[in-house]
């Protein structure tokens, strides 16, 4: 068992391109990420203005609601003619459209636009005296560590990255190797389908964890991310995720030989993965059925575990559903792989 | 075949693929320290026929036996195998390659001898994936010699390679056999089992059709005049000389 081991983990590491991507990829998606939202932060709302002669905007020149012009979050974008600025809101550019004459405001708003629909109440707000809201409405602000988009959107780059590398990198790998004769080699000799199986699973946890601990060093030196649990608890919470991630591509391993349709399996069970196990947004608002089947998903216990500790500060106590749930998950995955698994089939 | 008692022996196997009979009824017994060749054309059954003897594939129905009782546990640590057509681990040198190989074993030759005795020496720290067609065919009859095994299959061991490397291929097998160790040997070269076996079987259609040593087999089909005298031409009486698949 130790030398497949040993050479499975040779093979990770001398296959520079894979390494490389491996290590690069999550990097890249973080890094992406933090362009977007350090440097584009007060986009959320377009909101288009004709006509403005020669593309040339001086805010203070615009015959808008004074408030209006000073709203967080909305982009002013300006327009020589009321055709090409209509062009751009029937295409959803703009969310809304401003006429730049005064002193009646006019606009215009596209039905299908759930964003111009939002806008246009603040645009009808923004004419209002702010004093009708005193006495009628109090503001409070949440108190204590505010969590930034990428402090929340990390765990899940991380638990993205484990996941495709656990369902290719030892499903695709095995049916591959099955094809192309390395298992039937293999059966040839004393290895039990255990031995193998196991040294293949070890490797894999091994290497997804140093390989994510690179990543979150990296990142951190970039994005200064707050952590606020326990690293140790963070690392048994990637411990059981990556464990069961690794043990469901052993499931998607146990049979066959054609690659392309272990490639169409794994997508068809990762895309919907990426998206109900909350990677890049929140399901908060979907059906109940869909957050019953997100539960499903082992990637989904997976990344509330770590973002309860990561950016909760959460103990491994409070995330022991969690982890149950993913060590309980991983034993019925492994079960059935290694009962399911055959060497040439 | 020789007078030692049975290395292995096959009794009525039979293996049907979608309900084509790829092997019916073999019988084969297989004398300790023998040099045993399966021959036949495409599609005659010889890798199948290899593959349940070798405990690869399973068989539909008949008996193996290995030293005159079931095979068990022990097998796979006392034989040793070379496929026809077989990758290796990715990313690993030829010396790691047959290190990681041996340690599957409980009892090994040593790794230096085994590349010594393959004529490996010079690429031993080569990866496997830029090694020569002859250089591979070699590392792949080291990882079957590994083990010092008793029963040793080798299918199809020359195919492919240069007349340089198959004699090189030749000269290892002949070595082993001088060593006393029971080898069957599938091929389609009749020159290889002529210089190689002491006993030939040849397969046709799932079964076989003939078998003898090879002088015996010479002498009984190629009396009339005219008729070269080598197993080419006792093949080719035997299985036809149309093409097959």
């Amino acid at each position: 068992m130790w030398a497949l081991f040993k050479a499975r983990n040779y093979e990770f590491f001398r296959d520079r391109t894979g390494f490389g991507w491996n290590i690069l990829f999550p990097f890249l998606i973080v890094a992406g990420f933090g362009v977007i939202f350090s440097s584009d932060s007060g986009s959320d709302y377009k909101l288009g203005v004709f006509p403005v002669k020669d593309n040339l905007l001086l805010l203070q020149e615009l015959h808008l609601p004074d408030r209006l012009k000073t709203y967080k979050h909305i982009r002013i974008v300006p327009f020589e003619t009321q055709d090409e600025a209509l062009d751009k809101l029937a295409h959803h550019k703009i969310d809304i459209l401003l006429e730049n004459a005064g002193p009646e405001l006019k606009y215009w708003v596209n039905d299908s636009n759930p964003k111009g629909y939002i806008l246009e109440k603040v645009v009808r707000e923004s004419i209002i005296p702010e004093a009708i809201f005193e006495s009628k409405v109090t503001r409070q602000e949440i108190q204590g560590d505010q969590i930034r988009y990428i402090d929340w959107l990390f765990p899940g780059i991380l638990g993205m990255n484990i996941m495709f590398s656990a369902l290719f990198g030892v499903g695709y790998v095995i049916v591959r190797y099955r094809r192309i004769g390395v298992l039937k080699r293999l059966k040839a000799t004393p290895v039990t389908a255990f031995e193998y199986l196991t040294a293949q699973l070890v490797s894999r946890v091994l290497i997804m964890l140093i390989s994510s601990s690179v990543v979150w060093l990296g990142c951190d030196v970039l994005f200064s991310f707050r952590m606020h649990g326990s690293y140790l608890d963070v690392l048994v919470v990637f411990f059981s995720g990556t464990l069961c991630l690794v043990s469901l591509g052993l499931v998607l391993a146990c049979r066959g030989t054609n690659e392309e349709l272990t490639n169409g399996i794994i997508n068809f069970i990762s895309w919907p993965m990426m998206f109900l196990s909350e990677v890049w947004f929140s399901i908060e608002g979907a059906s109940d059925f869909v957050k019953h089947a997100a539960k499903l998903l082992p990637l989904t216990h997976f990344l509330n575990a770590a973002r309860k500790i990561i950016n909760d500060g959460a103990t491994l106590s409070d995330v022991s559903t969690e982890v149950a749930i993913l060590l309980c998950m991983s034993l019925v995955f492994l079960f059935i792989g290694s009962v399911l698994f055959s060497w040439t089939k | 075949m020789t007078g030692n008692p049975s290395m292995i022996e096959v009794r009525n196997l039979e293996k049907n693929y979608n309900g084509h009979r790829a092997v019916d009824g073999i019988s084969l017994s297989i004398a300790g320290g023998s040099c045993f060749g399966l021959l036949g054309p495409n599609g005659a059954g010889k890798t199948t026929t290899v593959e349940m003897m070798e405990n690869i594939i399973p068989h539909d129905s008949g008996v193996i036996l290995y030293k005159g009782g079931e095979r068990d546990r022990t097998f796979n640590q006392e034989i040793g195998i070379q496929f026809q057509h077989t990758e290796l681990l990715a990313f690993l040198t030829v010396e790691e390659t047959l290190k990681t190989f041996a340690a599957f074993y409980d009892k090994h030759l040593p790794v230096e001898e085994v590349i010594h005795m393959c004529m490996l020496d010079n690429i031993k720290k080569n990866m496997t994936h830029k090694i020569s067609g002859g250089q591979r065919q070699r590392l792949l009859l080291g990882l079957a010699l590994l083990n010092d095994p008793e029963l040793l299959f080798l299918d199809e061991p020359s195919t492919g390679l240069d007349p340089q490397a198959r004699k090189h291929i030749w000269e290892i097998i002949l070595d082993i056999h001088k060593k006393g160790k029971t080898i069957i040997l599938t091929t389609h070269y009749m020159e290889e089992a002529e210089n190689l076996c002491d006993a030939i079987a040849i397969m046709d259609r799932g079964r076989i059709i003939e078998q003898g040593s090879p002088k015996s087999l010479i002498k009984t089909h190629c009396r009339e005049e005219g008729c070269p005298k080598n197993l080419e031409s006792v093949f080719l009486k035997l299985t036809g000389k149309h093409l097959r698949e």
